[in-house]
């Protein structure tokens, strides 16, 4: 399997999908830690993947979602956006029922 | 010319920019001083009417692409339309109004 494919897989089988810098419990970046506590706070189980445990999905996801930056969080198999667009959704309320929708 | 310089150009170039604050954030991570790896931007612009939050933000990232290959590391987003930028204005800046304190008692 190509590593396209990887990523689009991953992105398909988990409907709410945080690639980070770090784990939920050990962010290793204040932006991945930021977007990690908004989506936690949201109560949903989500799964996530280390970008820096994994170098070649790193350079690749870059291509695949046209985001340069990490952390990338994706819903039902769309990219919500990186730290900002979350925690304005955070904010919002927006965030917490599109991952409640998502976790149904 | 500085990077902070090149990101206002291309932005400059790329959008009508009603009103745009570049803020070099670099201080605030592990990185040498004087440094220009993070920064944040805000941007007004009508070109971003219509277009949801995930668009505005690629739009963002492909006019400063050049930037983002060569060493930019992080760019925090805040990117509204004019009448977006008016509400969160009346919201987070307007200073409050007068409660009378001063004709009592």
């Amino acid at each position: 399997m190509s590593i396209m494919d990887a990523i689009k897989q991953q992105i398909e089988e988990n409907s709410i999908l945080l690639y980070m810098k770090g784990t939920p419990q050990q962010p290793q970046c204040g932006f991945s830690a930021r977007t990690v506590q908004a989506l936690m706070a949201c109560g949903e189980r989500f799964a996530y993947i280390n970008i820096l445990d994994n170098p070649e999905i790193r350079e690749n996801l870059k291509t695949y979602s046209n985001w340069p930056t990490f952390p990338q969080l994706y819903v039902k198999g769309e990219l919500v956006g990186g730290c900002d667009i979350v925690t304005e959704m955070y904010e919002s309320g927006e965030l917490k029922e599109l991952v409640s929708s998502a976790a149904e | 010319m500085t990077r902070e310089e090149k990101l206002k150009t291309s932005l400059a170039e790329a959008f009508n920019i009603d009103y745009m604050l570049l803020e070099n954030e670099s201080h605030m991570h592990s990185v040498p001083e004087n440094s220009e790896t993070h920064f944040k931007l805000v941007l007004v612009s009508d070109d971003f009417d219509g277009k949801r939050k995930v668009a505005r933000h690629q739009a963002v990232y492909s006019a400063v692409n050049t930037e983002m290959q060569s060493g930019l590391h992080a760019l925090a987003l805040h990117l509204y339309t004019n009448t977006e930028w008016a509400e969160l204005d009346n919201k987070q800046l307007a200073s409050p109004n007068c409660m009378g304190g001063s004709k009592k008692g």
